[in-house]
């Protein structure tokens, strides 16, 4: 069986799936078998599952007025050297 | 003060141009205009189409410019600077990352060199040794009380999670911003930090964990310290 400190190194590539099946298998034992990287894992998966359901707040109306106006000007700079 | 007549609003983006043009995905129960052609308008001088991608893209680079800067006010000039650059070399991107990643790089870039000129007496660099050490963390062992996405509002929840990525340094919450709130692969969070795949991993397994932890300390469900068998 794998040793924590086995599992915690590939534990990213366990939650991004990027591991071969036999690898796999061999977490997935781990896991089954140490409460404790049972709840690593299920309080990682949680982790970035809320940072991911998480919209971007809209940006304030001023912010996105000046960034609006900014580039207005800006691309009205480039007509006008195209003129 | 140029003297430039300038339109009054941004011209807007109308569907009909893109009927030739029907390459569509769909993202959130909308249908959106496929990147690479409205990028591909935009090349040929169609501002409409460059602002519907301004338009499509500034709420997460607003974001992202605020969780490197920490800072309003940079972060507005970052999200300012990003697509104006973007807009000034677009003759420039060819393609080969998504508009996107390439606007990220750019905005990336422009909230580091905020950070190096606020702490003008210390380094920022992403790329800086950071001892990832063999001792991982994992001294909160303790499973949540429920699903804190319904447990707590959107404005506490927001806060909360603020306040712990605020608290990372900022060689892992860049890496954690991009793979795992701006969603990029981890090919494409390396090509926008200029970092190799296993600095962009590590990095991010350092990230999550400390996340891990300090989401722990809030969201766990009281008397769970017992199931720290470690």
């Amino acid at each position: 069986m794998l040793t924590c400190k086995e599992f915690l190194t590939e534990l990213n590539s366990f939650l991004d799936e990027e591991t071969d099946s036999l690898l796999r298998v061999q977490l997935e034992k781990h896991i089954n078998e140490c409460p404790n990287c049972w709840v690593v894992v299920d309080t990682c998966k949680k982790t970035m599952k809320v940072f991911k359901g998480m919209e971007p707040q809209a940006i304030p109306s001023e912010v996105e007025g000046r960034l609006m106006e900014a580039l207005r000007r800006k691309m009205a700079a480039r007509r006008c050297g195209e003129a | 003060m140029t003297g430039l007549a300038l339109p009054t609003a941004l011209p807007e983006f109308r569907p009909g141009w893109y009927d030739k043009k029907p390459r569509m995905d769909t993202a959130n129960g909308q249908e959106l205009i496929d990147e690479s052609a409205l990028v591909e308008l935009a090349r040929q001088g169609d501002d409409a189409a460059f602002s519907t991608l301004v338009n499509r893209y500034n709420r997460k680079i607003f974001r992202l410019a605020k969780n490197i800067t920490q800072n309003d006010e940079d972060a507005e000039d970052v999200l300012q600077d990003a697509f104006l650059k973007a807009y000034t070399h677009l003759d420039s991107f060819h393609g080969d990352s998504k508009f996107y990643t390439w606007v990220v790089r750019i905005a990336v870039n422009e909230a580091l060199m905020k950070l190096r000129k606020r702490r003008s007496d210390k380094t920022v660099s992403l790329d800086e040794e950071i001892d990832t050490g063999e001792e991982q963390v994992t001294r909160e062992i303790a499973v949540w009380d429920g699903d804190p996405e319904q447990k707590y509002g959107q404005t506490e929840l927001r806060q909360i999670l603020d306040e712990a990525i605020q608290n990372l340094k900022p060689a892992f919450r860049t890496v954690f911003q991009l793979r795992d709130v701006e969603e990029l692969s981890t090919e494409e969070t390396a090509e926008a930090l200029d970092l190799s795949v296993p600095a962009v991993k590590s990095r991010l397994l350092r990230a999550r964990l400390q996340l891990r932890e300090r989401l722990t300390r809030v969201f766990k469900r009281k008397g769970d310290d017992a199931l720290a068998y470690m």
